[in-house]
């Protein structure tokens, strides 16, 4: 543990039965600048078949905190972790790395914004299938070729028998984007975790990509964590969305509640930022001043008060810790979490 | 007249400062064919308008952008720049003439010398013209543009974050006093925060000085915020222009209400579940070989025989509404929700994707830069360090 600067975090994320709990998280990069809070502190609990969607903009830790949470950043070398990251009871962050292989494929599966790095140029999509499959389970190479058409099948590739066929650069990016996530589902994981998986693409394949993930979240019932820069793209996918800031959550809450009441200024003023289609053009945008803080050497406090347009004084001394809302939901649980001292009122929607 | 999208849209009699006319832009591939990246596109922009280009990767907008600057010029098709016609003249010719010209382009940081200190990159323009530039004009630009110079005069492009560095390409630009921007997707790898400073900073300069810009980019609402009217591009083909006022109501082509469809932002607004289905992929056909007739026919759902065998022109569907699409305006013409309902048009034969990358290889080269910059371990900038 070398984080001092925050408390725990006062939020119970343990619902009943998780599939996933992650509890004050922290992943420390050494820089020659010193060491880099990429995440700091956070702490979340995912349900079975639930989506948790994490937006924040470049550089807040989306990807870092996905990557911890897969176990592909662990502590040595430049990179130091702390905290737990559970799945379905299992301790991620302190297993073998033969163990962890076991998990990834079987448990959780990982999705990238850019398809290509994910594929070998030099390798068939067949045997990048077949491959997969063969090390979790004990399939036949002609099963495996079954599974591997069922699988490009599932994720919508016309002509998936001959698509076993054919390199990467024979696809455009979408067919690959596609390709990757039937790899990652080839062994039905419980966790797919997704990270920017359609940044790289085109709009109207960007939604194409969104509905199969959605589709096959619901016919195969895993959990999905859809990490992306844009709100709007989890906006109407995801259950649950964490506003990340400087490597913390900002806010908590459910999908809808979040866009719709935000508590923290910093979710109101990302919300405010983007241009609305319904709005008339050369209507000047509520831009939020500044830039995100270096986190090498995070300001004390709240980490958005040097961009906030409602901080005080009280702003700059104590991190502010997650806490709900009071409304909760019919199981008593609370689901609407921010941290912020001075949170957005109703009375005052433009909070200032 | 050239089997283009036509020209009649072009209009008369007003203050125009930029014509294009019948633009054509190939580019010869290693097996003896061509790419067709624009195919006879024309459009006009007035004095202080702002023409926004709206299209997905690959359609040509940027082949578009740059054949108006002669970087490089185009196949065929005339480009006036006030009363200059830019094609055909000599190199040196087109420096000096297309000069009321600047562009602004997608990635910032790649745009500026990295050697160079931002005081020597904002006076860089004007200095090569021989002129000579003062510090505090320099100060001036900065601060127009919303950078404090005594923080930034002497710093290098890889010291600043990518909202800056565009701060400061667009400081370069105004040092030229140009008439007209091009704006080559000037926000798309800027996050929202940031993207708000740079269009309002975009906005404010356009109006202290008159400016005329068009403005590329692939995000309906962001090209809706800047523009006074919208062009929209499939396939180096003008499906419609329409004024930016009202876009989403006023949409008639069967491509825009794609592209309406597919914004995720609209999900940020509406209560009501989206239709969604799982249908298989519809993606570009190649743009080696496109399809004849209409070119979005292999993706449209209510395409026809005879938008395979004639192809579409541009027609004036309301006053200043031109519309390419033999089906926009008939009787049972579709709303935006039948689209809706029968989710992405599925009528399309798929293409092969293959030749398309092959052809697209240049055009991904960046596009794979890009992604390798922002993805796994995000190259360290001076930004995150404050
Ligand atoms: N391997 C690494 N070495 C050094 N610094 C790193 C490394 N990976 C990430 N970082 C830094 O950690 C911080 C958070 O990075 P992360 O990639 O998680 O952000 P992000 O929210 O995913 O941003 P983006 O949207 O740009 O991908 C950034 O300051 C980044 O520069
Ligand atoms: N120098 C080039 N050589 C070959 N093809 C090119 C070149 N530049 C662009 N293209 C192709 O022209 C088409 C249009 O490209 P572009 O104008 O860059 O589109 P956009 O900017 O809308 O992405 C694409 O198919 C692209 O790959
Ligand atoms: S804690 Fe203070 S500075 Fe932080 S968001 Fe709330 S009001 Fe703003
Ligand atoms: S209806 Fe025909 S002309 Fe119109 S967009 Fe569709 S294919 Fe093209
Ligand atoms: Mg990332
Ligand atoms: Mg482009």
């Amino acid at each position: 543990m070398t984080t001092t600067t925050t408390e725990p975090v006062e939020l119970n994320p343990y619902e009943e039965d998780p599939l996933l709990v992650v509890d004050a998280l922290h992943t420390e990069i050494m820089t020659p600048r010193g060491a880099l809070k990429a995440v700091d502190g956070v702490t979340f609990s995912l349900r079975q078949g639930e989506t948790l969607g994490v937006v924040g903009e470049s550089g807040s830790g989306k990807s870092v905190m996905g990557r911890t949470v897969m176990g592909l950043y662990r502590s040595g070398g430049n990179m130091n972790v702390s905290g737990q990251v559970l799945l379905e009871g299992e301790d991620i962050q302190s297993m073998t790395a033969r163990e962890l292989r076991r998990v990834w494929g079987s448990k959780v599966g990982m999705v990238f914004q850019d398809p290509m790095t994910a594929l070998n140029p030099v390798k068939k999509i067949g045997t990048h299938l077949t491959e997969t499959l063969k090390e979790h389970s004990k399939l036949d190479g002609k099963a495996a070729r079954n599974r591997a058409e069922e699988l490009l099948n599932l994720v919508g590739i016309p002509e998936p028998r001959r698509r076993l066929d054919q390199f990467p650069h024979e696809m455009s990016g979408g067919m690959r984007q596609r390709v990757v996530i039937a790899i990652a589902l080839a062994n039905n994981p419980r966790l797919l975790i997704a990270d920017e998986p359609t940044t790289a693409l085109d709009v109207t394949v960007q939604k194409q990509i969104l509905d199969l993930l959605q589709r096959l979240q619901a016919e195969l019932g895993m959990a999905v964590i859809l990490i992306s820069h844009n709100l709007g793209v989890v906006a109407g996918r995801a259950d649950r969305v964490g506003v990340m800031y400087a490597g913390r959550f900002a806010e908590l809450a459910p999908a809808k509640q979040l866009f719709a009441d935000p508590r923290h200024h910093y979710t109101r003023a990302l919300l405010a930022a983007i241009p609305k289609l319904e709005q008339p053009p050369h209507v000047r945008l509520d831009a939020i001043e500044g830039a995100p803080p270096n986190m090498v050497n995070p300001p004390h406090g709240c980490r958005f008060a040097p961009r906030c347009r409602a901080a005080q004084e009280d702003c700059t001394h104590v991190p502010p810790r997650l806490v709900p809302t009071d409304q909760s939901n019919l199981m008593g649980h609370k689901r609407h979490w921010y941290a912020c001292y001075h949170p957005v009122s109703h009375d005052t929607p433009g909070g200032e | 007249m050239m089997a283009g999208s036509g020209s009649d849209h072009l209009r008369a009699d007003q203050d125009q400062v930029l014509t294009v006319t019948d633009l054509v832009v190939e580019f010869p591939t290693k097996g003896g064919g061509k790419v067709h990246a624009v195919s006879g596109i024309s459009f006009d922009l007035l004095r202080g308008e702002t023409l926004g280009i709206l299209g997905e990767s690959g359609c040509g907008k940027s082949s578009a952008g740059r054949a108006v600057m002669q970087l490089p010029p185009p196949t065929s098709g005339s480009v006036r720049l006030e009363e200059t016609e830019l094609t055909g003249l000599s190199k040196s010719a087109v420096r000096s003439k297309r000069r009321p010209m600047q562009m602004i382009l997608q990635d910032p940081v790649s745009a500026l010398n990295p050697r160079r200190r931002v005081k020597d990159l904002v006076a860089e323009g004007p200095r090569i013209w021989g002129k000579k530039v003062t510090d505090q004009q320099i100060r001036d630009v900065l601060s127009e543009v919303g950078l404090d110079p005594d923080v930034v005069m002497d710093r290098r492009p890889y010291e600043m974050s990518g909202g800056q560095c565009q701060r400061v390409c667009i400081a370069r630009a105004l040092m030229l006093e140009p008439t007209v921007m091009i704006c080559d997707e000037p926000v798309s790898s800027l996050d929202v925060s940031v993207q708000a400073q740079i269009l309002n900073l975009l906005e404010q300069a356009r109006e202290r000085l008159r400016l005329s810009m068009i403005f590329i980019a692939h995000d309906v609402a962001v090209v809706k915020n800047i523009s006074d009217r919208v062009m929209v591009m499939y396939l180096g083909k003008v499906c419609e222009i329409t004024p930016s006022d009202g876009l989403a109501q006023r949409a008639l082509h069967p491509y825009t209400k794609l592209l309406l469809d597919s914004v995720p932002e609209a999900e940020l607004m509406d209560d009501s579940e989206v239709a969604r289905g799982g249908q298989t992929s519809t993606e570009l056909p190649s743009p080696l070989n496109p399809p004849s007739g209409c070119r979005f026919r292999t993706r449209c759902p209510l395409a026809s025989e005879v938008c395979k065998e004639e192809e579409p022109k541009l027609r004036e569907l309301a006053p200043g509404h031109w519309v390419a699409c033999h089906h926009a305006d008939d009787g049972a013409a579709p709303t935006r929700a039948v689209i809706g309902e029968e989710g992405n048009p599925e009528t399309g034969l798929v293409t092969e994707e293959a030749a398309a990358d092959a052809a697209t290889a240049d055009d991904r080269v960046t596009d794979a830069d890009e992604s390798v910059a922002t993805k796994a371990e995000p190259p360290k900038r001076a930004a995150d360090e404050g």
